[in-house]
């Protein structure tokens, strides 16, 4: 995959920094789920330990547990305003790859759906050290017994999915996002469901005043988030795959 | 934005991040709220051992909030035992169906789990500015939210 000069952060700030602010609403009210790998990892957390959501979105895994306590952040300050009605937890706007923690600060950490955001190699395997730089260091290097960071990113492999998208594919996709600006009915199958990098303008109006939103992705494959952990200096514990996402636990070596 | 979260914050700027100075950050012509929120008494006694003390002490005292003690409370501090105010009761025995309404365990948080309760947990920042004492930079608070986004030339 040919590498744009224009990647980069001003590249995120456009294609995928902007597209949130604007669909934040939007966008949260359909994120209230938890996935499940990610709900038992933060249960798993003892009363009382200290934690971080790296791009916490609209904070739907800031009401998993009570008991902990989480500085959520993220770039949206749109989201962040959702986010900050989870209680006990904290929230602020912060970017991933400039993080306002001193490092080794906390007991665990979570980046779900995030670093598949950045647009080259370099960004996200940065984007992966900040996560595990922020979370507790290891008593020596390789004891393992360091914070544990959770991260979770999109998978290239999802042929059954309504994208589709499969071995083969190229990796560096633009994912539509339809924000609706009325209520009336409209058919099931969502308009714009093709990916083109680079084709379409950030948003285009719809004759209705529906408005499609594109934010870039980077689709994991196979290997790729244990790799980028690796080359970030940690250790992956555990990793699989869940519902179209690669997920790994990892900790600092 | 809660003082406790102060605990855990420090510059974003990444050459900062090393120097002792950039810890904690400032807070200067801060506007205090009080959000009332349940205490969780547990959950106090297990973040002890997390909060830096001197630190807190001094964004305490830079806020104009009352001194706080030069050491930290231990986890016994922050509860009054049960066990000794209410001996056992031959009735409750009898009262089988009744669910416990203190169950064996449940402690009732004192006063100094109370203010503390109230400083690091209802204590919010709304308005206002994080200062790093190492380089100076200003990270504003707006509606409880801090934002710490730098400008392109410090990242
Ligand atoms: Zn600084």
């Amino acid at each position: 995959m040919a590498e744009l000069d224009t990647q980069g952060a001003d590249y995120e700030a456009e294609h995928v920094h902007s597209v949130y602010e604007e669909i934040a609403s939007h966008f949260s009210s359909t994120r209230y789920k938890p996935w499940p790998i990610v709900e038992r990892f933060l249960k798993e957390q003892s009363d009382g330990a200290i934690g971080a959501d790296v791009g916490c979105g609209n904070g739907k895994y800031l009401a998993v547990n009570k008991n902990v306590f989480i500085v959520g952040s993220d770039r949206s300050t749109n989201l962040i305003k959702i986010a900050k009605q989870h209680e006990p937890h904290s929230t602020i706007v912060a970017d991933n790859l400039s993080l306002p923690h001193p490092p080794g600060t906390f007991n665990f950490a979570i980046s779900i759906a995030v670093i598949h955001h950045l647009s080259t190699p370099a960004r996200r395997i940065e984007a992966v050290k900040a996560v595990l730089d922020i979370v507790r260091r290891p008593s020596s290097p390789g004891t393992k017994d360091g914070g544990k960071a959770l991260i979770y990113v999109w998978a290239l492999e999802q042929k059954n999915s309504r994208r589709g998208w499969d071995e083969g594919h190229e990796q560096d996709v633009m994912v539509p996002w339809v924000l609706k600006q009325k209520k009336e009915k409209k058919p099931k199958r969502r308009q714009g469901e093709m990916e083109g990098k680079g084709v379409v303008e950030g948003s285009e109006e719809k004759q209705d005043g529906d408005r499609t939103f594109l934010r870039y992705y980077h689709l994991y494959k196979k290997g790729e988030l244990e790799q980028d952990i690796g080359e970030a200096g940690g250790v992956v514990l555990e990793s699989g795959y869940e519902k179209d996402n690669w997920w790994a636990i990892a900790t600092p070596n | 934005m809660k003082l406790l979260t102060l605990n855990f914050l420090t510059c974003a700027i990444k050459t900062c991040k090393t120097n002792p100075a950039s810890f904690p950050l400032h807070p200067r012509n801060a506007e205090l709220e009080i959000q009332e929120a349940d205490i969780n008494l547990p959950f106090l006694k297990n973040i002890l051992p997390r909060l830096m003390w001197e630190e807190i002490r001094t964004i305490a005292r830079e806020l104009g909030l009352p001194d706080l003690p030069s050491t930290p409370p231990t986890p016994t501090d922050l509860s009054i035992s049960t066990s000794s105010t209410a001996p056992s009761n031959p009735d409750t025995s009898l009262d089988t169906d009744e669910p416990s309404e203190a169950p064996a365990g449940e402690e009732t948080p004192s006063q100094t789990a109370l203010d503390l309760h109230r400083l690091l947990l209802e204590t919010c920042i709304q308005e206002g500015i994080l200062v790093c004492g190492s380089c100076g930079h200003e990270y504003a608070v707006k509606e409880g939210v801090a934002n710490f986004l730098l400008p392109g030339h410090l990242v």
